[in-house]
């Protein structure tokens, strides 16, 4: 018998990552109990989740709110023209690549938006925490719960050829809040949708963010980066930070412990989402829809598509999409006035 | 008369007594969307109208983003 074919698979399938001597063998076999959650499945979450899964993490968590669409294909890496077709969630359409890359970690799909009164639940168990988020107020919600249950996070964030990450080690490290002490008022943020962004930067904040994760998850967490990375691929302009706790100074969270977005009741309503041209319409209470019996009662206004996670149907210009958690995506516009008429209307308020 | 700062690695001459919130004025920053490195220290929002730059003083200024 050949040596190859005494050989586990494991250690030949992640041979060079174990010679690699910051891993090693114990760090992979740390890394393959790990649990990594990647909440966003968008550009950033993409390359991380696909970096992850390939390396062997244990299990994977993939939360994300939204669908396929065929203006993420130029820089969400995981997805392809028939899952925007199809219309697919996102998380569904990460997690079918992701098996088919590496059938040996456990995913987890979560087709949800990630709000205060869902966040325990979706992030329980987890190791680290990667941020692929496409806003400023669910960061925050992230950084509250994760200097509250001392679960390590990796911000990362781009637009246009700009983007910054910075790992949080809470407890030991500066969190979100003491270096951005609050969000930008939107009218001041360039967004996706007003700056634009390019897949190169997308893809190397996710690949920074990766690698700060893999070192959590390898026991490792002594190499962490202490500082917070700025990059322009476009400039070729590369900035570090260093960023010291502000317990000592005042920061309301890490600081003074005050978590006013994990206490909030936001998260229903209306939310635009990035560079989607989108708005998200979230119930006050989750319910469950019956989306064949949905499908069926809205074949008279437009053409319907349904599939086992959702009805889309185009009306008045615009594509609505249901989840069966109850939530709706209004694509077409960022009036978030139109859209909730739209739903109240085809949907039920 | 003038006084010399590094702004994100490159030189910069300023008129004297230009606190931290007049220089991002005159870079065209918003005080919401940026955090501010000065000589190694990244500073508080309400430190910026009170932190009056020197010659010489090196800024590192990076902005907030929330795309993903």
């Amino acid at each position: 018998m050949s040596i190859m074919a005494v050989m586990d698979e494991s250690p030949r399938r992640y041979a060079r990552q174990i010679r690699f001597t910051g891993l090693g063998p114990v760090g992979q076999s740390r890394l393959s109990s790990g649990t990594a959650v990647m909440v966003g499945l968008g550009a950033l979450g993409s390359v991380s989740a696909d970096l992850l899964a390939r390396a062997g993490v244990g299990t994977l968590r993939l939360i994300d709110r939204d669908v396929v669409d065929e203006s993420n294909l130029h820089r969400q890496l995981l997805y392809t023209e028939e899952d925007a077709r199809q219309g697919l969630p996102k998380a569904v359409a990460a997690s079918r690549r992701l098996a088919a890359a590496n059938s040996g970690v456990a995913l987890e799909v979560m087709v949800e938006d990630l709000v205060p009164g869902n966040i325990d639940g979706l992030l329980a168990g987890a190791n680290v925490i990667l941020d692929g988020t496409d806003n400023f107020e669910t960061r925050y919600l992230i950084n509250e719960w994760s200097v509250r249950e001392g679960t390590p996070w990796i911000y990362g964030a781009a637009v246009a050829a700009y983007g910054l990450m910075m790992p949080i080690l809470p407890g030991d490290t500066a969190c979100l809040s003491c270096v951005f002490e609050s969000a930008p008022p939107p009218e001041m943020s360039p967004t996706c949708e007003s700056a634009g962004v390019i897949g190169p930067i997308t893809s190397l904040v996710a690949s920074l963010q990766t690698a700060e994760a893999m070192k959590i998850l390898a026991g490792r967490s002594d190499c962490v980066s202490r500082v917070l990375t700025a990059v322009d691929v476009w400039d070729g302009r590369l900035q570090q930070i260093a960023v010291s706790r502000r317990e000592d100074a005042g920061c309301a969270t890490c600081g003074l412990h005050k978590f006013p977005h994990l206490e909030s009741s936001a998260g229903h309503g209306a939310a635009r989402l990035c560079g989607r041209n989108a708005v998200q319409i979230r119930p006050r209470e989750p319910r469950a829809v019956d989306l064949p019996a949905l499908a069926r009662r809205l074949q008279p206004a437009g053409q319907v598509m349904q599939n086992d996670y959702l009805v889309r149907v185009h009306l008045e210009g615009l594509d609505l999409t249901v989840f069966a958690d109850g939530r709706s995506l209004v694509a077409g516009t960022e009036d978030t006035a139109m859209a909730r008429s739209l739903v109240s209307r085809y949907v039920g308020a | 008369m003038s006084i010399r700062l590094v702004v994100n690695g490159e030189d910069r001459q300023v008129s004297p007594s230009l606190s931290v919130a007049d220089l991002l004025v005159e870079l065209d920053l918003q005080i919401a969307r940026v955090a501010v490195e000065h000589n190694r220290r990244v500073l508080k929002r309400h430190e910026f109208p009170r932190v009056i730059l020197a010659d010489g003083d090196r800024l590192e200024i990076v902005h907030f983003v929330g795309g993903g």
